[in-house]
């Protein structure tokens, strides 16, 4: 299996990404935003971090980046596009994902682990997934998803949500909403299901020895599903 | 020509900068706030001297770029 991740200026979670996908047996090539080509991949990766310093809005500079095209393209060809964190802040400003991803509500950055709960098993992302909740670490300043009620009937209506905050027993309520997304809304696909965006980043929970597990299920599983 | 715009936030979006600066003023004593919202300003000095021409630029800037239409609005304020 081939993955690319893309490397904006001051993209941060690029090289964790590379290491987590190494892990579990992707061949991996990082790839600048100033090229025009996507090397030959089964999955793309957007990376968290700070694209352009979060100027004028998170992503929207990135989403405009030469590289996008093509991975504009090979979305919309179907190929499997996974924005973590400020990646998912460029799929929405790339138009690939619905919505926005505003401040969050009580104006802190919040670094912390948190469970999310899985909302949707039939895609490539999730499919066989043995856990309905899992742990993942989240660390972001604008992660409070926002749409327009239209737009959230049509994601609801079209079964596009793909990960709720909840607690660890799935419990989805406001008490359990870090960041004031509507819905408590963690991440989201696209209407063809095969770009996921999500805040969460699973990257980051590979290690035994520094983390949990759960992103290590995650990757385990989507290998598995895009072979 | 030098193009103004301003970008906001819709209405039925939440602010929580404006409402912070709004609880900072109302602490300084401006207790007669309604309510305040934050916005960008933008100026745009072009080489167009059509000034609907170049007004019709910033707005096709505005829609690509620099407002984001699901939650923001854009008014173009002034040319010159």
């Amino acid at each position: 299996m081939n993955s690319s991740v893309i490397t904006f200026p001051g993209s941060n979670c690029d090289r964790d990404m590379d290491v987590a996908l190494k892990k579990f047996g992707f061949k991996n090539k990082m790839v600048w935003h100033d090229d025009t080509e996507l090397p030959k991949s089964d999955l793309v990766v957007l990376p968290g971090g700070f694209s352009y310093g979060d100027y004028l809005r998170c992503g929207s500079m990135a989403s405009k980046s030469k590289i996008m095209h093509s991975v504009i393209n090979f979305a919309k060809g179907g190929g499997k596009v996974i924005g973590i964190c400020n990646g998912f802040q460029i799929l929405v400003e790339s138009g690939l994902l619905p919505g926005v991803l505003l401040r969050n509500k009580y104006l802190e950055f919040i670094c912390k682990n948190v469970h999310v709960t899985i909302n949707n098993k039939e895609n490539s992302f999730f499919k066989d997934f043995d856990k309905d909740t899992v742990e993942f670490h989240i660390a972001h300043n604008e992660g409070n998803y926002f749409c327009s009620n239209e737009q959230l009937k049509e994601i609801q209506n079209n079964n596009q949500i793909a990960l709720f905050y909840s607690d660890a027993d799935g419990n989805i309520d406001e008490k359990n909403n870090p960041n004031g997304s509507i819905k408590n809304i963690a991440g989201i696909f696209n209407k063809e299901m095969n770009v996921l965006g999500m805040m969460p980043h699973p990257e980051r929970m590979i290690d035994p020895a520094l983390s949990g597990e759960d992103g290590s299920i995650f990757f385990k599983n989507l290998i598995n599903n895009l072979k | 020509m030098k193009v103004s715009v301003i970008i906001t936030l819709k209405k039925d979006v939440l602010d929580p900068q404006g409402k912070v600066i709004h609880q900072t003023l109302d602490g300084m004593g401006f207790n007669d706030i309604n309510e305040v919202r934050q916005g960008k300003y933008f100026v745009i000095d072009t080489k167009e001297n059509d000034k609907k021409v170049a007004e019709d630029k910033v707005e096709e800037m505005c829609k690509k770029l620099l407002a984001n239409l699901v939650i923001e609005d854009f008014k173009i304020i002034g040319s010159q």
